[in-house]
């Protein structure tokens, strides 16, 4: 007898609860609707005394804001003059060295070349759509302009990849370093690819340089990420290997962990040289040559045909880069799997 | 392996000496730290602070060329100790001296230096470098500490070969079947030549038959290098067939230490009765728990007739000749004797050579002299003094136990 009192306890406090909750549920829509009936009176009523202060925000800051920051960025384009001429030089002589040995190589040469590394990392299939490519490029007169826009990719790509290795490194290392990082890769990311080119207006004027910049600073975020991840990712059973050796903080890094994410690290390059070829187009804008801009010409002359020929020199050579570095990252990832 | 380590325990330092030990994980690992450590109970602790308590005050010595066993179950906490002796894992609390430091005090670079020099770690799953090839895999240790290629190469091709991988040094590890990898495992931590070993579980991962294998080429490659080792198994087996001692591991406690015939003839708990119920005590019992007294054993002082009446009082047809010195000179049979003048000197006896067996060796590695030979078996000690004789019956009767202590159990 006892025993059954309990259960019947529960049993009659439990759907007393339920039901409870059901009429807070309902009665909730019902304030709900009520409320934002009410905000609709009131904005009426509002609307129609008509003061000021509640119809215009009372407080303006904008204009405070935005004067301290132009302020501030004249600032630092006339006192950081001197690091952005710099950097601008030499990224120019860089670039202009780079470009007249590629426009100065004659095409057998940088055919064959770019063949043999085809064939070599990604078999007889890629270096036949490699020939395919090349031929396309020469017989639509894209020679010139295409070996402009291996120049700029390669130095744009060479700077994301060496400012964003160490960043990857740094944010794999420390769990600080990472938090600021993350939301500024989201933010970066997020960002419409238009907007980058302003600071390289900005600071570098029109020209290769700022185009430069704003390729840099848009196809950055995938290696900077993948860095990371990589090396987060090794096999901590290695790494405990590794330290049980004896191994210091550095060469864990560059004997285990480095070798042993390149694959991963491969992958964020790929994004990289990828988004950097997609910003080609973008990046003509501010005066950056090669392909991108014989789309952009041929756009404003509406020569949709010249825009489409231009066009697909990009693609042709996003496809063959991609392909490349699949396969080299296919062939890494084979060399780093361990088999129990 | 060796009995060297029980007869020198009392006069020797440990090597390794681990006091009140202790881990626990958790984010309250200070608060349960502190706690009173008679007090500590581990579901209460999970519970109330949601810390798990891995090694609770572990303590033990080792023995230098000692092989050191810590058996346990899965979460015994087995593996977290072997991880505290090399800092893997910072413990909570206690000392780990090691030649006497606590190395629990080092900064890094002592660490650092501790770990490239004193202890090499052999691991379960393990553990190489995947994009490295054989041979610098073995001498990925000397490579650390900073030895020239040359150099390293040739101390690591001459580890290998003696692991078993000669002409293995240009293959990729993931060419190499699971006993050919831990046999790499084995090659990089000895090619630093550690004065420990760590094993954790290094043969858990293969096949038995390869298992077994290791197990013996471990034991031949200990005699030449005599290292000391700590050597973590789940398997009791194991544990018995290559422990100098035993440490078995539960619920992050030390439960039972001891020898190998120690912790089966007499299992301080039910739990380890239930492990050391498929171990025959024949392999653990040495030959001289069942040796009976000496009995038809002469003196080359004494002479033929005594050996004679002896015989035939006794009933037995056989008699161990000893010298001064109590050392077995040999061993002569009622036909050979019979031969002899009544009044002949032991000394011009012919005597036939026969087997001796030391005292620490077991039983179950004696049985097969019983085929060859119907005699009682001699047994001697470190100082090859006669000190008893195994008497076929009592080896008989050593088996016979043991086949009814396992069904009764």
């Amino acid at each position: 007898m006892v025993i059954n009192d309990i259960p019947e306890k529960d049993n009659t406090n439990i759907p007393m609860k339920k039901s409870k909750l059901q009429y807070v549920a309902k009665n909730k829509a019902v304030v709900l609707i009520a409320i934002a009936i009410l905000a609709i009176l009131v904005s009426f009523f509002l609307r129609f005394i008509d003061v000021r202060f509640f119809l215009d925000f009372p407080l303006d800051f904008e204009w405070a804001v935005k004067s301290r920051m132009n302020n501030g960025l004249d600032w630092l384009v006339i006192n950081g003059a001197w690091f952005f001429d710099t950097t601008s030089y030499w990224i120019k002589v860089w670039l202009g060295k780079l470009k007249g040995f590629l426009q100065w190589m004659p095409w057998p040469i940088f055919s064959a070349l770019l063949l043999a590394i085809a064939w070599k990392i990604g078999g007889r299939k890629i270096a036949l759509l490699a020939l395919c490519a090349l031929f396309y490029i020469g017989v639509m007169d894209l020679w010139d302009s295409a070996m402009i826009t291996v120049a700029i990719m390669l130095v744009s790509v060479s700077l994301s990849i060496m400012i964003g290795l160490p960043l990857g490194v740094l944010g794999s290392r420390s769990e600080t370093a990472d938090k600021i990082l993350k939301p500024i890769l989201d933010g970066m990311q997020t960002m419409p690819s238009f907007v980058y080119l302003v600071p390289g207006i900005m600071f570098f004027g029109l020209g290769n340089v700022s185009a430069i910049i704003a390729t840099v600073l848009y196809s950055i975020p995938p290696c900077i990420r993948l860095t990371n991840l990589g090396i987060r990712q090794v096999d901590y059973q290695v790494i405990e290997a590794g330290t049980s050796f004896g191994s210091n903080r550095m060469q864990l890094l560059t004997k285990i962990q480095i070798p042993l994410a390149i694959p991963t690290i491969m992958a964020g390059i790929n994004q990289t040289i990828m988004m950097a070829l997609a910003m080609s187009t973008i990046a003509a804008m501010v005066g950056a040559g090669g392909l991108g801009q014989d789309v952009l010409v041929s756009m404003g002359q509406l020569d949709q045909g010249g825009a489409f020929i231009a066009g697909m020199g990009i693609v042709l050579m996003a496809i063959i880069i991609d392909r490349i570095t699949q396969g080299y990252i296919e062939s890494s990832q084979q060399l780093v799997t361990t088999r129990e | 392996m060796t009995n060297i380590v029980e007869d020198s325990k009392s006069n020797q330092s440990p090597l390794i000496s681990v006091k009140s030990l202790t881990k626990i994980f958790g984010a309250n690992e200070d608060q349960v730290t502190s706690l009173d450590n008679s007090e500590i109970n581990k579901n209460q602790i999970l519970q109330d602070y949601g810390a798990v308590v891995a090694l609770n005050n572990v303590s033990f010595d080792v023995y230098p060329e000692e092989t050191f066993v810590v058996m346990g179950l899965s979460g015994s906490g087995k593996s977290t100790l072997v991880r505290c002796l090399l800092r893997l894992i910072e413990p909570s609390s206690g000392e780990i001296l090691v030649n006497e430091t606590d190395i629990l005090l080092f900064d890094n670079n002592q660490l650092m230096e501790f770990r490239r020099n004193e202890m090499a770690m052999v691991f379960q799953h393990f553990g190489l470098l995947p994009h490295r090839n054989v041979l610098d895999n073995a001498a990925y240790g000397l490579e650390i500490k900073g030895i020239s290629k040359e150099e390293r190469y040739i101390i690591a091709k001459d580890m290998l070969v003696k692991v078993g991988l000669d002409g293995w040094e240009e293959a990729r590890t993931s060419e190499l079947s699971g006993g050919m990898q831990q046999r790499v495992g084995l090659a990089r931590a000895l090619t630093v030549d550690p004065t420990i070993l760590l094993m954790d579980e290094p043969f858990s991962g293969l096949d038995p038959l390869i298992r077994r294998q290791m197990r013996e080429e471990l034991a031949e490659l200990q005699k030449e290098l005599q290292k000391t080792i700590v050597f973590i198994t789940h398997d009791l087996d194991e544990a018995v067939s290559i422990a100098d001692r035993i440490a078995i591991m539960r619920d992050g406690e030390i439960t039972q230490l001891g020898t190998p015939e120690e912790i089966i003839t007499n299992p301080a708990d039910d739990f380890i009765k239930e492990f050391t119920r498929d171990i025959s005590q024949t392999r653990v019992l040495t030959i001289q728990s069942i040796a009976s007294e000496l009995e038809q054993v002469f003196n080359t002082n004494g002479n033929v007739a005594d050996i004679i009446s002896s015989m035939e009082n006794s009933g037995k047809d056989f008699a161990f000749i000893i010298d001064d010195e109590s050392k077995l000179l040999g061993f002569v049979d009622k036909n050979s004797i019979d031969d002899m003048p009544d009044n002949a000197d032991i000394n011009d006896m012919k005597l036939t050579s026969v087997e001796q067996i030391h005292e620490s060796t077991v039983i179950e590695d004696v049985v097969s002299m019983t085929l060859e030979n119907p005699y009682p078996i001699p047994i001697i000690d470190d100082d090859d003094v006669l000190t008893g004789l195994a008497t076929h019956d009592a080896i008989l009767q050593a088996f016979a136990v043991n086949a009814v202590q396992q069904q009764s159990s």
